[in-house]
């Protein structure tokens, strides 16, 4: 099976071939390096890029304003935020145009930690991100998804901010993406550029089908009666491996929510699901303090108040101003698998 | 041109004789209607009608000559415009009515760039290519760059035009749009604007800038840079002619800075009152246009007098139309498909 990485190079081989995407641009996104994280190998679109975060979003927006459908690159989230006031405009422009202009622009960057990549490789962005109205925010946790959210991006219409976790980029799924070959050995060979010289490399694409995850759908990756935990990015495996043993070894049955897109985010399901529960559980990485999980939490309460058997909860990321380098710092920063299970234990645990 | 001039032609005034006099008619008509139009907007201001003015009074004489050459329609045939908000003698040249910035001003729901939402000044019309201006300062600069790659793959002679005063050259979108503007290979057809007041806010530009002429900036990139006098219509018309042709010919980047005044301040934070010691375009040109018979002054003033009392009767028509509904502010935050 593909990883998350090759998932994403193959969206955007299709989307280049099929649904118009006309510029995967950024630092080092173009040949020979294809991306810090590989996923832009062999794509026929990509180019490299000035070392100007504000250059790339800006001309993303200059292109989209005449009629490309461009995908920029943020080599890592931690460089984003000098983009702010041009990823506000991104969002704003439909709207403070009264609906004249539309941006149909994506801009994709790795997020989170994972990677031991100490101050400036661990950031997250779901929190900043959520923050900045009028796009739309999309986050996998498996290449599958990868693949379909990243399809479904280039069909948008508006700003598409597509948030790669970069633990999971190595890692492969467990589902085919439709086209792909089932030996991954094979898929290598076929997509993965050469170490060194590759100047003539080319990549032998599969026949790769179109395959859409819808934005503002959740998925249900297990269900469960005694706690909903709600998640989305790196923490997500996590949490659905937490539940797995919680329910082999302890009886308590989570049922675990991906959200994959954060705005405009499926309601429905995780209602209908605190509903069944009436305990519920938000794990993301980012800081804690204002964090899009905290919105969540004012929703529940809001909405299932009156049902809930326990206060929701949020484990996050701490509130500290950097994830340091030594394996204990980051581990002690972000939600750790053992973290997760504890926090579903004791939140199946209490009683009204 | 064989090399990038640098010239700094604030002393030297072209000829009204290098242009037909049907054209030197038409800049003035346009320049006093510009004109009439913000110093009805500032009234407006002053009298309660709108929340904020900002504009462009005394930039009609550059102002005026880009709106007329630029290619008016919409997609990348056609020339885009990246704005700043002191371009209303533009959008008028280009043959916009001035109604509309008076609504805007109002912020009535018809204001046909925002529906009542941004500030006077802040065009938007996508039918002509004219992106939304914005408030912060010199993002333009970072954004025009897209649509001249747009241009550039699509061929033709459509250009990008970006404009932006000299206070916001300090932000690094400026230095953005140099480098994207002149990747080697990739030299892309537009056209960098500099109008250079002098002034940001209450800063002088002197004290805060060590380069001689803005556009001195342009030539560590090669790309062809020239200081004009943006006070005179003649001159902006014949520089901003060759520019374009350039950017059109050649699909390069060309780098112009014209030297404006700022008439009645900054915005109306600053008071928005007229300033008697910067050149007036509009009193420099009438006075070479009645020496040489080109106009009469009872004629100049009829045209001020005719559109003073066309402008005050939209602004009256303005008054009583409708602000926009509360509940409307959830609409457009995306894009509906037409």
């Amino acid at each position: 099976m593909a990883n998350m990485a090759q998932a994403i190079r193959m969206a955007l081989h299709y989307a280049e071939e099929n649904l118009g995407l006309t510029d995967v641009f950024g630092e080092d996104v173009g040949p020979p390096l294809g991306g810090v994280f590989t996923c832009t190998q062999g794509i026929q679109s990509a180019w490299n890029s000035p070392l100007d975060e504000r250059g790339i979003i800006g001309m993303a927006i200059g292109l989209a304003l005449a009629g490309q459908k461009p995908c920029a690159e943020i080599q890592f989230c931690d460089y984003i935020y000098n983009t702010i006031d041009l990823l506000k405009i991104a969002g704003n422009t439909c709207w403070s145009s009264n609906g004249d202009w539309n941006v149909p622009m994506i801009v994709r960057t790795p997020v989170g930690s994972g990677i031991r990549g100490s101050i400036y490789h661990s950031h997250s962005f779901d929190a900043t991100a959520t923050h900045i109205p009028g796009w739309k925010i999309v986050m996998p946790s498996t290449p599958l998804d990868a693949y379909g959210l990243l399809l479904a991006a280039v069909l948008e219409d508006n700003p598409v901010m597509y948030l790669e976790p970069k633990a999971l980029l190595r890692i492969k799924g467990e589902e085919l993406i439709p086209g792909e070959p089932a030996d991954d050995k094979m898929l290598s060979k076929m997509i993965d550029a050469p170490l060194g010289e590759r100047s003539k490399w080319k990549p032998q694409w599969p026949a790769l089908e179109k395959y859409v995850v819808p934005i503002g759908k959740a998925k249900l990756v297990r269900e469960g009666l005694h706690v909903t935990v709600v998640s989305w990015g790196r923490t997500l495996p996590l949490a659905a491996k937490a539940a797995k043993a919680l329910a082999e070894n302890e009886g308590i049955e989570a049922e675990v929510i991906d959200l994959r897109t954060l705005w405009p985010y499926d309601w429905e399901m995780v209602s209908a699901s605190i509903e069944k529960t009436g305990k519920v559980l938000y794990v993301n990485e980012d800081t804690e303090v204002t964090n899009f999980g905290e919105h969540l939490i004012r929703r529940t309460i809001e909405d299932h108040f009156y049902k809930l058997l326990a206060p929701p909860r949020l484990l996050a990321g701490k509130f500290v101003p950097g994830i340091g380098l030594a394996d204990n710092l980051e581990m002690a920063s972000v939600p750790q698998l053992k973290d997760i299970t504890d926090a579903i234990r004791a939140l199946a645990a209490e009683q009204p | 041109m064989s090399r990038p001039r640098l010239v700094d032609r604030k002393e030297e005034k072209s000829s009204l004789g290098s242009l037909p006099a049907e054209l030197l008619i038409r800049m003035h008509d346009l320049m006093v209607k510009a004109r009439v139009l913000e110093e009805r907007l500032i009234q407006m201001y002053k009298s309660g009608h709108g929340y904020f003015w900002i504009g462009g009074p005394g930039e009609e004489a550059f102002n005026v000559p880009l709106g007329l050459l630029m290619k008016k329609g919409q997609g990348p045939a056609y020339d885009y415009l990246h704005a700043h908000y002191r371009q209303s003698a533009t959008l008028l040249a280009l043959g916009e009515s001035p109604i509309g910035a008076l609504r805007q001003m109002k912020n009535t729901a018809t204001d046909p760039y925002s529906g009542g939402r941004n500030f006077a000044g802040h065009f938007s019309k996508r039918e002509w290519n004219i992106a939304p201006v914005s408030s912060p300062i010199e993002v333009q600069y970072a954004i025009a760059p897209g649509t001249a790659l747009a241009q550039k793959r699509f061929g033709g002679d459509g250009i990008t035009i970006v404009t932006g005063g000299d206070a916001g050259t300090a932000e690094g979108d400026f230095a953005s749009c140099l480098i994207w503007s002149s990747r080697p290979g990739n030299e892309l057809p537009i056209l960098i604007i500099v109008t250079n007041n002098q002034w940001g806010i209450s800063t002088a530009a002197a004290t805060q800038h060590g380069e001689k002429h803005i556009s001195d900036r342009g030539r560590a990139f090669n790309i062809r840079s020239r200081t004009i006098d943006g006070n005179d219509p003649v001159t902006s018309y014949l520089e901003l002619k060759e520019a374009m042709e350039y950017v059109r010919k050649e699909r390069k980047p060309f780098l112009l800075e014209a030297m404006v005044s700022r008439l009645y301040g900054h915005s109306s934070a600053s008071g928005a009152n007229f300033v008697g010691d910067e050149p007036d375009c509009i009193k420099s040109f009438e006075e070479r246009l009645e020496a040489e018979g080109v106009l009469t002054r009872a004629e100049m003033d009829a045209l001020r007098k005719k559109y003073t009392e066309e402008i005050a009767e939209m602004a009256r028509q303005v008054r009583d139309e409708p602000q926009p509904d509360g509940a409307s502010i959830y609409d457009h935050i995306y894009w509906e498909k037409k």
